[in-house]
């Protein structure tokens, strides 16, 4: 299979970028976009020119390091897969691949298809996270967990923060990120005692790395490639909300401040 | 945007969130606080779409049903302005969160894409600022036209809601207007009405979570109910 490919050129974050125009061949349909574009790469090798830089590290779809924008849609047409674990077979011979990487504020392109996605991280410092003691395990069942709690947070830990809903959001928002976090550890019991300060504290920081506010377009369920459901934004505004009713019901604001754990 | 070199100068990521988050907590200007009162406000004015409608059916009754009324309206002034005072804090709170969350909207992505190929969006929830805006134009319109008597088409009788409506919507344009505005107040509670549930947090999950049977039936009756009106008169139905 022969492909023409208009892709992101940008040689590092202050550079200016500009999409390139390439001929690449020798593609078989059994290959993964991202074997695709290695064997641009080697072709581009060959000629001495550099190489694009993409991410990619488990090339098995778990590991949320690879994903680019084709033809619009973030991790390509399919649905419910990376770009890593989508096939040549899905697109015609000969035919026109645009590709971009995510394109948010809050995801600063470093080199041609990479962005720093680092805003994630720090959304979960601020609060993704349980505060136990370390040490042996737990007895497993010293915890008991409902059957379709236990499901539900399985469904939202799915999440390898790869970015594309922010990609495919028209507002770059990170609403499903968030949600996806706050749903995994909100509906078990490990997650309670740090809910309310966790879903304040993931939203502020979400707002403040500078992304845009959910618009209900569900989007980033379509390109999802863990299929996460926008039901977890829901669950965000209701997690904040009640959090945000009971910081206000309590008397003094420095109790409040108390309570925001050090990550 | 930051840099490489920004970052590496900077603290460590793992400092930043903690000072922030104390701050924060006492922050109710985030996305998603915007969203809540964009949805309570919401909620508030459909609502009175719904009673607004209820009560402009009176029409097909004749005219001593809708005249009697708008007098019982305006028999209470204090009643009514408290009601009208409402409306419009829930109006100016609900645009004014908009336009708030549209600005941070237009930073949030600077560079935009070259394709986009949307898979979920619809034509609705592309358009609810434009459609709130047309909405918002309206109802000055509608105002200044039925409670103000302002813009005459027919001239106005303060104590003739029925003849003002009847007369209003037998001229070609104004039933346009009105039929057109309608068409808007339909795709915009199309969305609304769904969206603003889930912006509450009040939604159930569900496997299927763009399914929207109750935004499905307001959007009719509302769209449905008010554009019969124009209409009715239009046929000559109602006269």
């Amino acid at each position: 299979m022969n492909f023409v490919l208009q892709l992101w050129r940008q040689k590092n974050p202050r550079a200016e970028g500009a999409f390139s125009r390439y001929e690449v061949g020798g593609i078989t349909p059994d290959m993964s976009f991202l074997e695709m574009l290695d064997t641009l790469n080697e072709q581009l090798a060959s000629k001495g020119e550099a190489p694009v830089a993409f991410e990619s590290d488990c090339r098995e779809g778990i590991c949320g390091s690879c994903g680019v924008m084709i033809n619009g849609a973030a991790h390509g047409p399919i649905g419910g897969t990376t770009v890593c674990q989508l096939y040549m077979r899905h697109f015609s011979d000969g035919e026109e691949l645009v590709i971009e990487p995510w394109r948010a504020r809050a995801f600063p392109v470093l080199r041609d298809l990479i962005v720093d996605r680092s805003a994630f991280d720090r959304i979960i410092s601020a609060g993704g996270f349980i505060s136990v003691p370390t040490g042996a395990a737990p007895e497993a069942s010293s915890a008991l967990v409902p059957k379709q709690g236990a499901d539900a947070a399985m469904d939202s830990a799915a999440c390898i923060g790869c970015g594309a809903c922010v990609a495919a959001c028209p507002n770059a928002s990170a609403a499903l990120f968030v949600g996806a976090k706050l749903s995994h550890l909100g509906l078990l019991p490990q997650g309670q005692p740090e809910r309310a300060r966790r879903a304040l504290a993931m939203v502020a920081r979400m707002d403040d790395e500078g992304f845009g506010n959910c618009s209900w377009h569900g989007e980033c369920q379509a390109a999802c490639p863990k299929s996460i459901s926008i039901d977890t934004i829901a669950r965000t505004s209701r997690d904040w909300s009640r959090a945000k009713l009971a910081a206000g019901r309590r008397s003094t604001p420095d109790r409040t401040n108390d309570s925001v754990s050090e990550p | 945007m930051r840099t490489l070199d920004e970052l590496a100068e900077g603290p460590p990521h793992d400092a930043a969130p903690a000072a922030d988050a104390s701050v924060s907590q006492r922050r109710w200007r985030t996305t998603v606080g915007l969203k809540v009162l964009m949805a309570v406000t919401g909620v508030v004015l459909v609502t009175f779409l719904v009673l607004h409608l209820l009560g402009n059916l009176l029409v097909y009754q004749g005219p001593t049903a809708l005249n009697s009324y708008s007098a019982f309206l305006v028999r209470e002034p204090l009643l009514l302005w408290v009601a009208r005072a409402v409306l419009l804090l829930s109006a100016v709170l609900h645009v004014g969160a908009a336009v708030l969350l549209w600005a941070r909207d237009r930073r949030a992505r600077p560079v935009r894409y070259r394709r986009v190929a949307r898979r979920s969006a619809t034509v609705a929830s592309r358009t609810m600022r434009l459609t709130g805006l047309g909405l918002g134009g309206f109802i000055v319109f509608h105002i200044l036209h039925l409670t103000a008597g302002i813009i005459e088409p027919v001239p106005f009788n303060e104590h003739d809601v029925y003849r003002n409506v009847v007369g209003g919507f037998s001229v070609g344009w104004v039933a346009a207007a009105y039929l057109g505005a309608m068409g808007l107040v339909g795709l915009h509670v199309w969305h609304g009405a769904w969206a603003s549930l889930r912006s509450l947090g009040v939604s159930r999950p569900s496997p299927q979570p763009k399914h929207r049977p109750v935004a499905w039936l307001l959007a009719l009756l509302l769209w449905g109910g008010f554009t019969s009106i124009p209409l009715a008169v239009w046929l000559g139905w109602v006269r």
